[in-house]
């Protein structure tokens, strides 16, 4: 007979206030099995881990169930009770009378009932329970950083000061970013590419960072501390090792077709480019969809004007595959397109631009050199409207646009209009908004510059239409405040458009199993608590692709990142959960339906001799790789001969749990 | 292909044109078009109030024609099909008014938004394509550059109406080419005419329709092109500081396709 | 004038949720009758919201509404203001003797082009 102990935890009043946990202490004393049965007020504290071990010891318990929380908060805390009581830390059970009962029930009888049923469940399991030890399991001491933006950028370095290895894979020519792109940064104007190109030029030299630019995540498998990724870096058709960055190339390239992302579209580039001037690395690459050669077989003038014999057109695409610890999710975002905001005539006039193309207008390095001129006709313009919240703030149901706040956008507005006052006092500058939000240190006191020193025509309203009229764009939109229809003929409309999780995240995320919400944003394993890891194990988000944010948070959130990263990466092995699947070899009938749901490819078929009492000789079976295997159950119930069963969770323990319910 | 057709009042009387110059362009595009039998008046405008039932039952009767001949249901007015596609929708959705509508029509079997209405352009696009209406036609009206004029009614809710992109359709400047013109695009091509408003205000359906047709002229157009008889009178009648020629698509469509030397010939 | 119509009337009658909207203006900033009404887009949803129905009632607002639903389809909120201009002012034609419009107005208004479309289209809107 299995000696088995309860204990039922108050929680305070948290359970107590509708659970009666005497009676339920009560109760389970008659259970058959139950040696010991009590209750105390915090069982988590060490008063009340003292009182388990000392059942544990006095009594020789062989089995534990603590009627408390959810498993998720105290089961690490009390499987350590046991083991220190010298108890296997898999006998022990938690029935969850908190979240699942005392916390949805108001009525105490009706929840002592159901407290009482949930620990008689977890009694009938842990009679089925076997001890368990955890294997372990290498940890590859470097770290995958997909994105190579300021977030990527900024976790690599802290990974890689800390001495481990890091490979950020980017699947532009250059790393960068988005920041990259900008003027100015928010609140103290200083030159974006002033403080981003140190950084850059430091993650490319330094020695633990390996920079995989122009390259793609094709595939990634395993688990925490040993994940294979493979990675398809893209021919640039120009040999890396040879291409000084000289630029020749790229002036004498015929063809001018190609936009320039770099831009937004707004030029165009050669078919052989750079994408901008402190492009990291400094290598040349081609775009094969407007190259001469590669449409027609004729050109090579790149070619024959490349002093260092750098141009491969015959290069091909190369496959890394590489073992790491930790990957860091850091994809970072795009602008929505605001073709499916026409009514503010986006796609009719190239003197609406969005918020980042007008990022670009005002830059030095930008199309027209950082001289502010109308995109339509070169000319300077008198007046511009910007209009915020375009595409955020929507609701479910509205026909298009994002349901978040961008929560940048209210803040590089103000700085737009401040800074094209500042350059061009003669520019009526006018922002519709619906609300200024700028939560942030020395952010409201930035947008009242705006209005106070830079006479910014702030206006509490939206623009309702823009209509191409002449060389003008013919802006209406409320003035909720005055209660009018303004109508604001314009030189420039800009657009402060919501931004997007990248296109990339989403299948990025299918391949790591990492979870994402609807809006495509990673989700964090706890939105306050663990705010930087994923819910899978070895997956950590950093920057915008786990929800809209600045750049000083990006940089904080990217440190906070590659801490996590650090702390896994200094372990030698990392401690794995027994509770994974087991192939009963007799009962397998070797069918590959298991194979084929595992999320992780755990399961292998092998040929095996197999010896039974009614089946004797070679047969094909199931296989699990014990490291690989996470647990989730997928293949137990996808078995058609009840062959594959969980450790720790068997068919055999669930129906004893379901018993005890509907006794 | 053959479809049921609801031709609508306005079709019958002020609108012959529309009507006509449709239904033989449609045959010599190889689609059939059938009236449906003892159509009603489908009321015009769209009862928005959640708890209008009356109103909605003539288009309801057309619906339930279309499901029991096993065919799409064809309009060619953009009021008949904003009214007949949204009714739809509602019976498809609202669980009140299907019950409510199906108590009192007592039809052979209960109406559940079964039928699928499509609108003359969209027949053009999906059914017929562009590509070959460009092959049958025979005059291309090569150089005339053309202002496609929507309205509100075939686009907007578009949720419902699922039409085209409400703030830059492009299925009428697709027809356009079609047919061998210039499509010019003009901000004020999705905004309203003024409807019905010309009976209550008729200054402010002059005033819609002066915007309407200078942003149109201001982009070059020579002419308008529209889908609805109302939109076409508003238009035409309700201009006053600018003034384009104003056409129906069917019009221009049956032009192309050289229907009528054909007869002439024959 | 008390017309004992209430604002659980008209959201009844309109299915509006008028919470839903934030009050940016957008449909009072798109509305193509602005300047013909006394109160606008925005201002039904808040005067909805906050009971002052007998002034949206007695207010020509409602015979200027062209519903285009131009304010529905480019609203962020989904909130269909024109639903909740239509509900007004059916709250008013339906009452006895508050047709806006007859047959014996049509007479006087008939021109030779005048589509059918548009006299129903008036009867639909303003009488019961």
């Amino acid at each position: 007979m299995q000696k088995i102990g309860v204990f039922v935890c108050w929680c305070g009043s948290n359970i107590a206030a509708t659970v009666d946990v005497k009676a339920v202490a009560n109760a389970m004393r008659s259970e058959p099995g139950v040696v010991f049965s009590t209750d105390y007020q915090y069982m988590c504290s060490e008063n009340g881990q003292n009182l388990i071990k000392d059942a544990i010891r006095d009594y020789k318990l062989d089995g534990i169930v603590v009627c408390s929380c959810s498993p998720r908060m105290h089961e690490a805390t009390f499987r350590k009770t046991a083991m220190a009581a010298g108890l296997n830390p898999y006998m022990v059970e938690i029935a969850n009378i908190r979240e699942q009962c005392s916390w949805i029930h108001k009525d105490m009888p009706e929840g002592t009932e159901k407290a009482m049923v949930l620990a008689r469940a977890a009694i009938a399991k842990v009679k089925k329970n076997a001890p368990l030890t955890a294997g372990t399991s290498p940890v590859t001491k470097r770290a995958l950083v997909i994105g190579g933006g300021i977030a990527g950028i900024q976790t690599a370095l802290d990974v890689a000061d800390a001495g481990y290895e890091v490979d950020i894979v980017e699947k532009s020519p250059t790393i960068g970013g988005r920041m990259a792109q900008l003027d100015k940064t928010f609140p103290t104007l200083d030159c974006a590419a002033c403080i981003l190109t140190p950084k850059m030029v430091e993650a490319n030299q330094h020695e633990k960072i390996n920079l995989i630019t122009y390259s793609e995540l094709e595939n990634v498998s395993g688990f925490v501390g040993n994940f294979t990724a493979r990675i398809r870096k893209k021919a640039r058709h120009v040999d890396e090792k040879k291409c000084t960055g000289c630029g020749v190339c790229t002036e004498k390239c015929p063809s001018r077709k190609g936009l320039n992302e770099f831009n937004m579209g707004l030029n165009t580039r050669g078919a052989i480019y750079i994408p901008f001037a402190q492009a990291i690395p400094n290598l040349a690459v081609i775009d094969t969809s407007n190259c001469i050669h590669f449409k027609t077989g004729k050109c090579g003038i790149c070619e024959k004007n490349c002093s260092a014999g750098a141009i491969k057109f015959d290069q091909e695409d190369e496959i890394i595959e590489r073992k790491y610890g930790a990957i860091v999710v850091a994809t970072g975002f795009k602008p929505i397109d605001a073709s499916y905001f026409d009514e503010y005539a986006y796609t009719q006039s190239k003197d609406v631009v969005t918020s980042l193309e007008f990022e670009r207008l005002m830059n030095a390095a930008g199309p027209s050199k950082g001289v502010l001129v109308r995109p339509s006709d070169g000319e300077h313009p008198h007046d511009i409207t910007f209009i915020q919240c375009v595409g955020s703030r929507c609701s479910h149901d509205a026909t298009k646009g994002k349901e978040y706040c961008s929560k940048i956008c209210c803040m590089y507005t103000a700085k737009h209009a401040m800074l094209v006052r500042e350059k061009y006092p003669d520019v009526n500058v006018h922002v519709f908004y619906i609300d200024v939000r700028t939560p942030g240190k020395n952010f409201d006191e930035f947008y009242r510059r705006a209005v106070e020193q830079y006479d910014v025509d702030y206006i509490k309203g939206m623009v309702g239409k823009v209509t191409v009229e002449g060389k003008k764009l013919h802006v209406q939109g409320s003035s909720l405040l005055s209660n009018d229809q303004l109508h604001i003929y314009s030189d420039m409309v800009v657009l402060a458009t919501a931004i997007e999780p990248d296109p990339t995240a989403r299948s990025i995320g299918t391949m790591l199993t990492a979870s994402m919400d609807t809006n495509d944003f990673f989700t964090e394993a706890h939105p306050k608590l663990r705010p930087v890891e994923s819910p899978t194990a070895g997956i950590f988000l950093s920057g915008v692709c786990q929800g809209p944010k600045d750049i000083p948070e990006t940089v904080a959130q990217a440190g906070a990142a590659a801490s996590k990263v650090i702390g896994l990466l200094s372990k030698n092995e990392l401690v794995g959960n027994p509770c994974v699947a087991h192939a009963n070899e007799l009962l397998c009938n070797g069918c590959s339906q298991c194979e084929r749901v595992c999320p992780y490819g755990a399961i292998t078929y092998v040929e095996k001799e197999v010896r039974g009492p009614e089946f004797r000789g070679v047969k094909r079976v199931a296989q699990v790789n014990e490291a690989v295997c996470q647990g989730c159950g997928a293949c137990t119930v996808t078995c058609p001969s009840t062959a594959m069963d969980l450790k720790g969770f068997s068919n055999n323990q669930i129906i004893a749990e379901v018993d005890a319910i509907c006794r | 292909m053959t479809y049921s057709y609801y031709p609508g009042c306005t079709l019958k009387t002020k609108a012959k044109d529309l009507d006509r110059y449709g239904r033989l362009s449609a045959e010599a595009l190889g689609v059939t078009l059938e009236e449906i039998e003892n159509w009603q008046c489908c009321g015009a405008v769209y009862p928005q109030a959640s708890d209008e039932i009356a109103t909605k039952l003539s288009a309801i009767r057309a619906l339930d024609a279309a499901k029991g001949k096993g065919q799409k249901l064809l309009t060619l007015c953009s009021a008949c099909h904003h009214v007949i596609k949204r009714v739809n929708h509602d019976m498809q959705t609202d669980d009140n008014l299907r019950l409510k509508a199906n108590n009192y029509l007592k039809l052979d079997e209960p109406y559940l938004g079964e039928a699928e209405v499509v609108h003359y352009l969209e027949m053009l696009r999906d059914e017929v394509g562009f590509d070959n209406i460009k092959k049958a036609v025979k005059n291309p009206l090569k150089g005339v550059k053309i202002a496609a004029y929507y309205g509100c009614l075939l686009l907007r809710p578009s949720g419902v109406m699922a039409f085209d992109n409400p703030e830059c359709p492009t299925i009428i400047e697709d027809f356009i080419k079609a047919i061998g013109a210039t499509p010019v695009i003009y901000s004020q091509r999705n905004e309203c005419c003024g409807g019905y408003i010309s009976l209550e205000d008729k200054p402010q359906a002059q005033k819609r329709v002066d915007a309407i047709v200078k942003s149109a002229m201001d982009a070059g157009a020579e002419m308008i092109i529209t889908a609805c008889p109302l939109c076409m009178y508003n238009l035409d009648a309700n201009a006053t500081e600018h003034r384009l020629p104003v056409k129906y698509f069917t019009e221009l469509l049956y032009q192309a396709l050289g229907i009528e030397e054909e007869k002439e010939g024959a | 004038m008390s017309n004992n119509i209430t604002t659980e009337d008209i959201l009844r009658i309109s299915g509006v949720d008028t919470r839903k909207c934030m009050f940016c203006g957008k449909c009072s900033g798109t509305c193509p009758a602005f300047d013909e009404m006394e109160y606008h887009p925005h201002q039904f949803v808040y005067m909805v919201q906050w009971g002052m129905i007998d002034k949206l009632m007695e207010s020509k607002s409602i015979y200027k509404c062209l519903t285009c639903f131009a304010c529905l389809e480019r609203c962020p909120r989904n909130v269909q203001p024109a639903k909740l201009i239509e509900a007004v002012r059916q709250a008013v034609i339906r009452q006895q003797g508050m047709n806006h419009m007859t047959e014996n107005d049509i007479p006087g208004l008939l021109e030779d082009k005048l589509p059918q479309q548009a006299i129903v289209s008036a009867m639909r809107k303003y009488k019961k």
